[in-house]
């Protein structure tokens, strides 16, 4: 029952921030000088074309009056229509999703990886110069944004040593068969390793250059948890009873100082996904951030403001979803 | 356990000096001793367990005439993990929170001797049955915070003999524990262990225990070894006069009220004396 | 192990002092730029596009480090990109922080509902992705200088106003404060004579780490082509026109990486060595 109070009051708290969010986007976005209808039209346009354009869009009546119509709107489903390109938003932004939400997660992934590797393999050695060396690696990770990251990767890995795609999210002589937008997923549920790969192949470098922060934060909150861990008596009696330390670390000890780290994890995934729309830029991945910045550039109001609360709506989420499952994997609360 | 010494590693002192005690089967052996006087860290020698920091210089632990330290790494592990167990001091912090009892009590059945996953359940089952705890199917599917402070300890003693190892240690098992529940572990343990026939070495600072559940004892003063003796010849009589003071600092649980005797500090002073002894034998050697 | 901390420390101690002097380096080359570029950094010349650096072959003498596809010395843009960076940081960071901590004192310190109002709207603000936002206010405002410092700060307070809530609440559930309130300070005389200096050294660390983060704004804000007018030399513009001739001149796009990846670790260094410092614990 309190768990039930707790998850309405959370969703309720969720509900006002995403409502401030689209007041605060709404408003800033009005703001915005250079008239998008005069970007749409074809030089030489009448007075009376833009007039009828403007009121077209709704852009003629007050902010508030605006704000109610995209208000109704939304709560039906309907986001507006994009301006430059005549498309309804949802329909663009959630097209575009797949490829961003395949990219999260695939950095998520691989920072989960890196960061619990360089945790246990940190705790196993710890004393030595090997655990020391983990450590100022960890520093540097964590001192350096994805930005920086993306472009050193390009620089190794696109350039230096060219293994990997460095721009675009597939081959663009390949014709794809697909019929979502999931390309990872749906070249793995088609058996297609030869387009799984090349998609692979794109993906990897943005999603190392994302991981590699998240990773950092990861093997260092592990470790510290690690470490406390570690000196209780449950993972001293393990050792008696014949494992490896690394059975020991693994077994015993991990699944205790996952718990810890994971409400911090979660909020630093959200920090990923935000960014993505850099990221998505630098290597001209076609996902949702990417598209977010077109969308400025080009004053598109209405998707601008679709791919804000969507991504609004994922980082809430996000949290929801941490802490969750952080109420499912404590034993302590699922019993009592 | 022979000439066994350690030290901090890169420490001028040892911690251990030149410590010999051995455990029959079937023995329970006191080993005490103030904080700090080693005791613990012999323990932890036999177990395989001394902090990364701790160094072996010398000795051997012999187990069944094979030298434990003489074993390679995960050898030594197997060998222990098969023969000895351990009864942890602190129930609450013993058992990990995210695992159920059942696996917690047979992992090592399973793993490392390669019991069949039922027959460890069954034994896990009757080990509990043993220590008096009434419904062993439902406790072995709980967690550990579903169960008392007292259920917990009698699951930790119920595991270490799951194995029917040669030796236990139970290291200090009721400090932690308030002084009723601390009767009752202590018959249980003394119970367990006469029935199953193990050699136990009972590591703790209260004389008073001692004399309840062992046959023999060792006292550990800085790291020596003071006093190595069975428990009938010792209490009416000590030989060495710092096991005597410790002997007259014990409360009696027959005379309560009797004020508590400080250690004298001549006494303090010629087991000092003792213990720089044995060092300046060990440097020149 | 009191040696192995020992070492741990003078180990920080050197990285605290490299980071201090790359810092200081760098502000002299923002100083300076005008009297030590070898060239005139926005000075174009086709004949000359594309010069690799110095120790390769087919280089001008005087274009040390190269120049871009434009013709422009690489080196001289870097050092007049440090004035942009520098200035960025420095004021950017000072505003952010100011406007930050002020905040969080107040929320802080007074709770009740300035502290509601605060929280919530820092709420608000983090479910927001920080690029997107930086990038959605420079469209609203407008390129620019100003612009851009603007845009860092209205996005970046939440950073210290959440940090400094958090310890100023800390703090003022301390003894001390109430005593001196039992003493007859006011509740603002409390906030900043007894409860600011035990945040100072706190808002110090932030202010030193936001500084990076402004530089690092700045330069994806110029990377995306947002940032002040193009011609202006800035390390993310450099960036960007590298990464697209990355294939052609590397040197266009490693030169100011490497600049502005030593001037975000020199800040995140000396932002933990100072947190490091002024950690009792570790004292």
């Amino acid at each position: 029952m309190q768990l039930f109070r707790a998850v309405i009051l959370r969703l309720l708290t969720t509900a006002v921030t995403l409502s401030g969010v689209a007041v605060i986007v709404f408003v800033v976005i009005r703001v915005v000088p250079g008239n998008p209808i005069a970007m749409m039209l074809p030089p030489g346009a009448t007075d009376e074309d833009v007039a009828r354009l403007t009121a077209l869009y709704g852009l003629d009546k007050s902010i508030f009056r605006q704000f109610l119509i995209w208000a109704g709107g939304v709560l039906q489903g309907d986001f507006g229509t994009s301006i430059t390109t005549r498309q309804p938003v949802l329909g663009l932004v959630l097209g575009r999703l797949p490829a961003t939400l395949e990219l999260s997660v695939m950095a998520l992934v691989i920072a989960t990886v890196i960061g619990g590797f360089a945790a246990v393999t940190g705790t196993r050695l710890r004393g030595t110069r090997s655990e020391a060396a983990i450590d100022v690696a960890n520093g540097m990770a964590l001192s350096v944004p994805d930005f920086l990251w993306g472009l050193v990767l390009i620089l190794l890995f696109g350039v230096l040593w060219p293994v990997f795609h460095i721009s675009g999210r597939v081959t663009p002589s390949i014709d794809l068969p697909f019929t979502t937008n999931f390309y990872l997923i749906e070249s793995l549920v088609r058996l297609r390793p030869d387009l799984w790969w090349d998609i692979v192949s794109h993906m990897l470098l943005p999603a190392l250059a994302l991981a590699i922060p998240l990773a950092a934060i990861i093997g260092q909150v592990l470790k510290q948890s690690l470490k406390e861990t570690m000196h209780l008596d449950y993972v001293t009696l393990s050792r008696t009873k014949g494992y490896s330390e690394t059975h020991v670390i693994t077994r015993e000890a991990l699944p205790n100082a996952v718990l810890p780290a994971l409400t911090l994890v979660g909020v630093q995934f959200t920090f990923l996904i935000g960014g993505t729309v850099i990221i998505e830029r630098l290597f001209s991945y076609e996902g949702l951030g990417n598209m977010a910045i077109d969308a400025v550039i080009n004053r598109d109001l209405p998707l601008i403001q679709g791919i804000v609360i969507l991504f609004a709506v994922i980082f809430t989420g996000v949290n929801l979803i941490v802490d969750l499952a952080c109420a499912a994997l404590n034993p302590r609360l699922r019993h009592g | 356990m022979r000439n066994l010494s350690a030290r901090v590693r890169g420490a001028p002192d040892r911690l251990l000096r030149d410590v010999s005690l051995s455990v029959a089967p079937g023995e329970v052996r006191g080993l005490v001793g103030e904080s700090g006087a080693g005791k613990s860290m012999i323990g932890k020698a036999v177990l395989g367990i001394l902090p990364r920091a701790v160094e072996v210089l010398s000795g051997e632990i012999l187990l069944e005439g094979t030298d434990l330290l003489r074993l390679a790494p995960a050898d030594r592990r197997r060998r222990i993990g098969a023969t000895c167990a351990l009864i942890p001091q602190d129930p609450l912090t013993a058992l990990n929170p995210s695992r159920r009892i059942g696996p917690q009590m047979t992992d090592r059945l399973v793993d490392i001797l390669g019991w069949s996953r039922t027959k460890a359940q069954g034994r896990a089952r009757d080990l509990l049955a043993e220590v008096q705890i009434t419904d062993p199917d439902r406790v072995l599917r709980q967690y550990p915070h579903e169960l008392s402070g007292g259920m917990r300890q009698r699951v930790l003693i119920a595991a270490a003999f799951a194995a029917e190892p040669k030796l236990i240690v139970a290291d200090e098992p009721t400090t932690a524990l308030d002084v009723t529940v601390q009767k009752e572990v202590l018959r249980l343990i003394a119970d367990m262990q006469a029935r199953h026939g193990t050699a136990l070495l009972f590591v703790t600072h209260d004389l008073g225990v001692v004399s309840k559940v062992c046959q023999s004892l060792t006292v550990l003063y800085g790291g020596l070894v003071v006093e190595d003796a069975a428990l009938r010849d010792f209490f009416p009589a000590p030989a060495h006069p710092y096991a005597r003071a410790l002997l007259a600092a014990t409360p009696k649980y027959t005379d309560p009220d009797t004020s508590l005797v400080p250690v004298p500090q001549e006494v303090l002073d010629g087991v000092q004396a003792q213990v720089v002894a044995a060092d300046r034998g060990w440097r020149d050697g | 192990m009191a040696d192995g901390r020992g070492q741990v420390r003078r180990r920080l101690g050197l990285r605290l002092w490299l980071s201090a002097g790359w810092l200081t380096l760098l502000l002299l080359a923002a100083v300076l730029a005008p009297w030590i570029s070898p060239k005139d950094p926005l000075a174009q010349d086709l004949f000359l596009a594309r010069l690799p650096p110095f120790w390769m072959d087919g280089t001008e003498p005087g274009y040390w480090l190269g120049t871009d596809s434009l013709g422009r010395d690489v080196l001289s843009r870097i050092l007049h990109g440090a004035r942009v960076a520098m200035t960025v940081a420095l004021v950017a960071g000072t505003l952010t922080c100011v406007i930050g901590a002020t905040l969080g004192l107040l929320a802080g310190f007074l709770r009740g509902w300035v502290d509601m109002v605060i929280s919530r709207l820092t709420d608000i603000w983090m479910a927001f992705p920080p690029v997107l936002f930086s990038i959605l206010l420079i469209a609203v405002i407008g390129p620019g200088l100003g612009a851009i410092i603007l845009a860092i700060v209205v996005i970046d307070w939440t950073r210290f106003a959440r940090v400094v809530r958090a310890e100023a609440m800390a703090q003022g559930a301390m003894d001390y404060v109430a005593s001196a309130q039992v003493a007859g300070r006011g509740r603002t005389g409390t906030m900043l004579v007894e409860v600011l200096p035990n945040v100072l050294p706190l808002i110090v660390v932030l202010l030193t780490l936001e500084m990076g983060i402004a530089v690092i704004v700045e330069a994806i804000l110029s990377f995306v082509n947002l940032s002040i007018s193009t011609d202006d030399p800035t390390w993310g513009g450099m960036i960007a026109e590298g990464r697209t001739s990355v294939h052609q001149a590397w040197w266009v796009l490693v030169f100011p990486l490497i600049t502005l990846f030593l001037t975000v670790l020199s800040f995140s260094q000396l932002g933990e060595g100072l947190k490091d410092r002024f950690d009792p614990v570790l004292r």
